[in-house]
């Protein structure tokens, strides 16, 4: 027998589960914590995705306790409940599930999770898994204790029973597996859930530790997420084999309707348009495309204008709940969030969110913390493979005031949270810690970074401007008074006018009047300076009890009661001064305050201020 | 020294013009020269270092800056209406305890009051001592055929500084103004870093033999005894040999008592003595007498390679010296000597080295 027989003998297929059961880390089961965590992630995603698709807000309840070496996990949620034929399948087949035909976003994709770790618990422990489900008030639950035949990749049924259950409907799953808790960590259940609940903050999760301590996470909004819903592909980033096979399989009988009725963001007029690039009957039976005219219209699609994908297949955060997560969770005292509009790749829609909390009990030393979440699911392993790590390490942050030494992640008292939602993540592997470097999203990411960094930068900026006045303050109301008095006291003479100082110190419009007597007539002059960085235009009020003489520049008189309101329209450049005068018989000389109209109180010095 | 009137009058001055620039509506302000190692240069005349063009200004725009204008105000006022109009005087460290009554203006710590002080030196190019401030007793001593008459509250005192002494030499005056030399036997002057070196001389008759008055620095040296080196230099025409440690803070010793302090560049030509000479402990002098040693510390270093850009050390023999150091890493004591028994400094090194200097 030849070689090439002898080797054809042994050449069979092999069985995903049996695949997994071999290459188990792919999946997240590599270290003892987190074989722990996968699962749970795994059910708490799952039930967040069902009461989603159902309008509910969840109400998830976790427990994690100790059987000897062996951990016990439940989780339940008020999900909508699986159909008992559904139910052996949904958690005893790897790749079964109901997402990853669809283009919308949800946590789940592959329909590889929960059954995943059912075949951890029963490789670890050789026990089953049990699930309770129950999908409406007028229906009984369904109960299982189910396993995965390894070798078929088929559930194995060992109990099925119908009974009672008390609750209205949802899912209750019961496994057992080798693992370890901690809580400490960054990487631990108890951080993943109060990610989970940041961004999800309608959901109320329960966490019930194997020492007994219970901890809530509980819902800082009623209000349910944005539904997500089901769309057809966008046409841009499409890729010719993909092209080609939904060409031959379409039931469309004419090429444009196949574009208009296969693709989102093409109606008839694009439709026409494309045929027309593509030099291509819009009547031609799509089956019939050629190879070298499906090419074509490959290029025809990159050519032409496409509205960007409707954003309803995806459901984002919203700033405003960023906003509140991250004010639920540190105490800071800055948050700025940026929302990106919807990009598109590989024909995949998806949007980025970006949230950064500043200042508060953030820890100024080290580096900024980020949080990574995809869909709404928390990205705890694997940070520095991460896409969206790359896109904060691309980013030169010294121009946003946070410093960056060495590169990479910045330091300072701040956090960084990035959403990427999509209908399709591209993770760079199957136990989903990190998001593959897919340029359109690295740069999307970096644009919204570039945003709350720039909104930071404002704030920042605003609170020195605040400092400084407010030193400014103490300057003037403090120090420059005792100066001014101990050289006056040391001379021996009058307190010096420190108004003029004033002014200058605080970047103000200086307005000043001065007397001179002569021959029995008072000499009035006033003067205007402008200190301040920006030119000033206002009118100027003097109200004095009788017409002025001499008046220079002339000034309008206006009879207010028994008094005559002068006045003069002024504009100042910056560092620019003028000088007013007039005459008043010494004896008719009474004063009120000069009035500056036009100008906010606090740039004036020397002068009320009135609003036009 | 000036007289009270004098003084009070240039204070004034200052006063005014401060006063006179509110009048005007400039924003008050006094400029000082910066005293850093960047704005000292060397002054061809005087043979000394002296403050370059470079100004600080000190202007109440800033918190700072009007925080030193109000401690100036009410520095002033204590210097003319307590010190001046009644002749009475306080010490460096009892201005800053006064100036806790001051609120706002109180210093933080004495470092600020003594600087401020410095500054109405340089402002009103007096002394201290015009102002009745005096520095803490800080005890330097000299030991040597000298014979000195001092004004002391007492009377006039005549004092032979080996004779009239005990074993730790003759306490040189905060004033040393107050002093006259009458008459001396001396061939040169030897100031010492520290009490150890000058107690082996003493005890080892090296003033007697060699006809030396021996100084004792007492570290970073006081300003009397900076004026009372210059003046020994000055007036009795004696060459000055200056024998520290060999390490890097110890050449800034020397440094200050033969080119002036950054600290007080303003008083150069009061205090410093262009002629004195560095003895050692030279870095050639480790190698050449296999002294033990300590390594150079990584702030040593770091001070090591700052005097090569400060211009006090800008000669050849000094960037050889330093550079030498720099390769050994290492650093030596005056008393490093003593290893090779008590008498080699005293019979072997100093002879040999002061002849070598053309001292003896």
């Amino acid at each position: 027998m030849e070689i090439a027989e002898e080797l054809a003998k042994q050449q069979r297929a092999i069985s995903v589960a049996e695949f997994f059961e071999k290459n188990r880390q792919i999946l997240g089961f590599d270290s003892a914590p987190r074989s722990l965590l996968t699962p749970v992630k795994e059910a708490v995603d799952n039930a967040l995705d069902a009461c989603e698709e159902m309008g509910i807000l969840p109400d998830i309840f976790v427990q994690i306790g100790r059987r000897g070496e062996l951990f016990h996990v439940v989780v339940e949620d008020n999900g909508p409940g699986i159909v008992t034929e559904e139910v052996p399948r949904v958690f005893a087949k790897l790749l079964y599930g109901s997402r990853f035909h669809v283009l919308k976003q949800s946590r789940g994709q592959q329909g590889i999770g929960i059954s995943a770790g059912v075949l951890y618990s029963q490789l670890t422990t050789g026990k089953p898994t049990r699930v309770i489900s129950k999908i409406g008030p007028g229906h009984k639950a369904c109960r299982f204790q189910l396993m995965i035949n390894t070798a078929t990749n088929e559930p194995e049924i060992l109990e099925s029973v119908v009974q009672d259950w008390d609750r209205p409907h949802g899912t209750r799953v019961e496994m057992e597996l080798e693992g370890s808790y901690v809580r400490s960590r960054r990487q631990s259940i108890y951080s993943y859930l109060k990610n989970v609940a940041i961004v999800n903050p309608h959901a109320r999760i329960t966490l019930k530790e194997p020492d007994g301590n219970v901890e809530t996470f509980e819902r800082a909004t009623e209000k349910l997420p944005k539904p997500a819903y089901e769309i057809q592909p966008h046409p841009r980033g499409l890729e010719l084999g993909g092209l080609i096979k939904m060409l031959r399989y379409t039931e469309k009988r004419k090429l444009s309707s196949f574009l208009k009725g296969t693709f989102s963001s093409i109606g008839t007029i694009t439709a026409q348009e494309l045929c027309d690039l593509a030099e291509l009957d819009s009547n031609r039976p799509p089956s019939e495309l050629t190879y070298r005219e499906a090419q074509r219209l490959i290029e025809a699609f990159r050519k032409v204008r496409l509205k960007s994908p409707p954003t309803d297949c995806l459901s984002p955060i919203g700033e405003e709940l960023i906003r509140m997560g991250l004010d639920k969770e540190y105490r800071v005292d800055f948050v700025a969030t940026s929302t990106r509009s919807v990009s598109v790749y590989s024909g995949n829609p998806f949007l980025v969110e970006v949230g950064l909390a500043y200042g508060g009990e953030l820890k100024s030393d080290g580096k900024v913390g980020v949080l990574r979440f995809a869909n709404r699911v928390p990205l705890l392993y694997q940070q520095g493979g991460c896409g969206i790590t790359h896109a904060i390490e691309n980013v030169s942050w010294r121009t946003y005031s946070l410093s960056q030494p060495g590169g990479g992640i910045p330091t300072g008292p701040a956090g960084i949270l990035v959403h990427v939602a999509s209908t399709n993540i591209p993770f760079t592997s199957e136990s989903k810690d990190a998001i593959a470097d897919v340029p359109e999203i690295v740069s999307e990411v970096e644009l919204g970074l570039k945003d709350v960094g720039r909104k930071l930068r404002r704030h920042l900026s605003r609170q020195n401007a605040l400092s400084a006045r407010r030193e400014k303050e103490e300057i003037i109301r403090t120090l420059l008074p005792r100066i001014a008095e101990k050289l006056a006291d040391l001379l021996d003479r009058e307190k010096p006018d420190i108004n003029p100082v004033v002014a200058k110190i605080m970047s103000s419009l200086l307005v000043k009047r001065k007397l001179v007597l002569e021959n029995g007539q008072t000499l009035v002059t006033i003067e205007v300076a402008n200190y301040t960085e920006s030119a000033r235009s206002f009118r100027l009020h003097e109200m004095l009890p009788l017409e002025a003489t001499s008046v220079d520049p002339s000034a309008r008189v206006v009879p207010i009661g028994d008094d005559y309101d002068h006045l003069w329209d002024i504009s100042l450049k910056p560092g620019e001064a003028r000088r007013l005068s007039y005459a008043l018989p010494a004896e008719e000389a009474r004063f009120s305050d000069l009035v500056v109209e036009g100008q906010p109180s606090d740039v004036v010095a020397g002068a009320r201020t009135v609003e036009t | 020294m000036s007289d009270p009137e004098q003084a009070q009058e240039k204070l004034l001055s200052m006063v005014e013009s401060l006063y006179d620039q509110f009048q005007e509506g400039i924003v008050p302000y006094l400029a000082l020269p910066s005293r850093t190692k960047n704005n000292i240069e060397y002054d061809k005349d005087g043979e000394v270092w002296v403050y370059g063009d470079q100004k600080s200004l000190r202007s109440v725009k800033t918190i700072r800056g009007a925080k030193s204008l109000l401690r100036t105000s009410h520095l002033v006022e204590l210097l003319i209406k307590e010190h001046l109009r009644h002749n009475r005087g306080s010490t460096l460290r009892e201005i800053y305890y006064i100036s806790e009554n001051w609120d706002l203006a109180k210093f933080g710590e004495q470092g600020e009051s003594d600087r401020l002080v410095e500054d109405l030196e340089i402002v009103t190019s007096l002394q201290r001592e015009d102002f009745h401030v005096r520095p803490e007793e800080d005890g330097a001593t000299v030991f040597g055929p000298l014979e000195i008459r001092e004004q002391t509250r007492r009377g006039m005192r005549d004092i032979h500084c080996q004779e009239d002494v005990g074993e730790a030499g003759y306490q040189i005056p905060f004033n040393v103004d107050n002093i006259q030399f009458k008459d001396h036997d001396a061939r040169l002057v030897l100031a010492l870093e520290t009490g150890g070196m000058y107690a082996r001389l003493i005890e080892n008759g090296f003033d007697q033999e060699y006809d030396v008055i021996l100084v004792h620095l007492k570290g970073q040296p006081a300003r009397s005894t900076r004026r009372m080196i210059r003046r020994l230099s000055l007036e009795l025409g004696l060459p000055v040999a200056v024998f520290t440690d060999g390490d890097p803070w110890s050449y800034r010793i020397f440094a200050s008592v033969a080119y002036g302090s950054i600290k007080s560049a303003h008083l150069s030509d009061y205090l410093v003595t262009p002629s004195a000479q560095f003895l050692g402990v030279q870095p050639t002098d480790i190698v050449d007498y296999d002294l033990s040693t300590d390594k150079l510390t990584d702030q040593d270093l770091h001070a090591l390679r700052s005097e090569l850009t400060d211009p006090r050390f800008e000669t050849d023999y000094w960037k050889e010296q330093i550079k030498l150091q720099l390769d050994l890493k290492k650093k030596a004591e005056q008393q490093a000597f003593a290893g090779k028994g008590l008498d080699f400094v005293t019979k072997e090194y100093l002879p040999k080295r002061l002849s070598e200097m053309g001292l003896i």
